[in-house]
């Protein structure tokens, strides 16, 4: 919450209210145990989950609804491995039938070895979606053009890339974040490529409205410190976008007054 | 009366419906989403909603994901 305002500073997405600008993503952690600590630890309020098939020879698997109970946290549910839109159509209309509830993020995918997003397929998947009824949180490349198309189909939110999904190379084209923040009228979210803390922070200082991770914080040696960094982060990072960072010059000026030098 | 559930297929006593099916396979209503021959099931159908054989039904949950 920024020092100088009364006012709760929160994330709105789809008429919802958060107050952690922090969502964590539920793979690849050891066990879904150190996820729950994970999630409590990063403060999150929103969680993206996958849907699968139920495992129909090992019914004692554990579920992650006993641990990250879906009444405590938004459940997110996303189309990961999805390539086309029918796919991806598909994934959210029986994670619509599950959850019960409309609000979902959009991710079509062009290849394995990037994970680099479909532009052309995503844009019309949230077409589709959201002539279903659907509120779209949709991840998509960092370009400025696309971005705006998604905005004017009536998607919710825009999750542009920091980079390629589990790479951790952190924010590579801070200039198309910053534009897409600027030109954006509903909240900016960095999805993807968040390698460490000073990354989130770097993605809210730019204006973004929320960071999205999984990675940064399950593939961490301790997840659950990180996660807890990367809270931090991105409150240290909201907080210095909100109170302005001091211009950058190119040379020294002295912060002690030179009147009364001995 | 065979039936593909989940890629696998099934050999089951007819005439099954959903439910039923589900109460086979001992599975928990909660959370889950089933769709029959790329057509979802609504949790308020499952009592009426007949199996015939040849059906490809599709049981789904939500798992861990970013």
């Amino acid at each position: 919450m920024p020092v100088d305002s009364k006012k709760a500073d929160t994330l709105e997405v789809a008429g919802r209210k958060l107050n952690s600008r922090l969502i964590i993503g539920t793979g690849k952690y050891e066990t879904y145990e150190q996820n729950a600590q994970a999630a409590e630890a990063a403060g999150a309020e929103m969680v993206t989950v996958a849907v699968r098939r139920v495992n129909l020879t090992d019914k004692d698997k554990p579920m992650l609804v006993d641990f990250l109970d879906p009444e405590k946290y938004i459940y997110l549910p996303n189309t990961a491995g999805c390539f086309t839109a029918e796919d991806a159509i598909r994934t959210l209309r029986l994670a619509r039938e599950a959850g019960g509830w409309n609000l979902v993020k959009l991710e079509v995918l062009s290849d394995q070895k990037t994970l680099y997003p479909d532009m052309e397929e995503t844009l019309r998947a949230a077409k589709l979606l959201i002539k279903e009824g659907f509120e779209v949180m949709v991840y998509c490349s960092d370009d400025p053009v696309y971005a705006r198309k998604l905005e004017d189909v009536g998607c919710c939110a825009i999750m542009p890339l920091g980079s390629l999904i589990g790479s951790g190379l952190g924010i590579m084209n801070p200039v198309n974040i910053r534009l897409i923040v600027e030109q954006s009228s509903v909240p900016v979210i960095v999805d993807a490529g968040v390698g460490t803390a000073s990354d989130a922070a770097m993605a809210m200082e730019l204006g973004c409205d929320g960071v999205l991770m999984n990675t940064a914080i399950a593939g961490a040696r301790n997840p659950i410190l990180m996660a807890s960094a990367m809270k931090h982060a991105v409150m240290a990072g909201r907080e210095a976008y909100l109170a302005g960072r001091m211009p950058k010059k190119r040379y020294a000026d002295p912060s002690s007054p030179l009147a009364g030098l001995i | 009366m065979d039936i593909t559930i989940n890629g696998e297929k099934k050999s089951l006593d007819g005439p099954l419906t959903v439910a039923g099916l589900l109460s086979v396979l001992a599975l928990e209503t909660r959370k889950i989403a089933v769709e029959r021959n790329l057509e979802i099931v609504p949790k308020s159908k499952y009592n009426e909603t007949a199996l015939s054989g040849g059906d490809k039904i599709e049981i789904v949950q939500f798992v861990g994901g970013g």
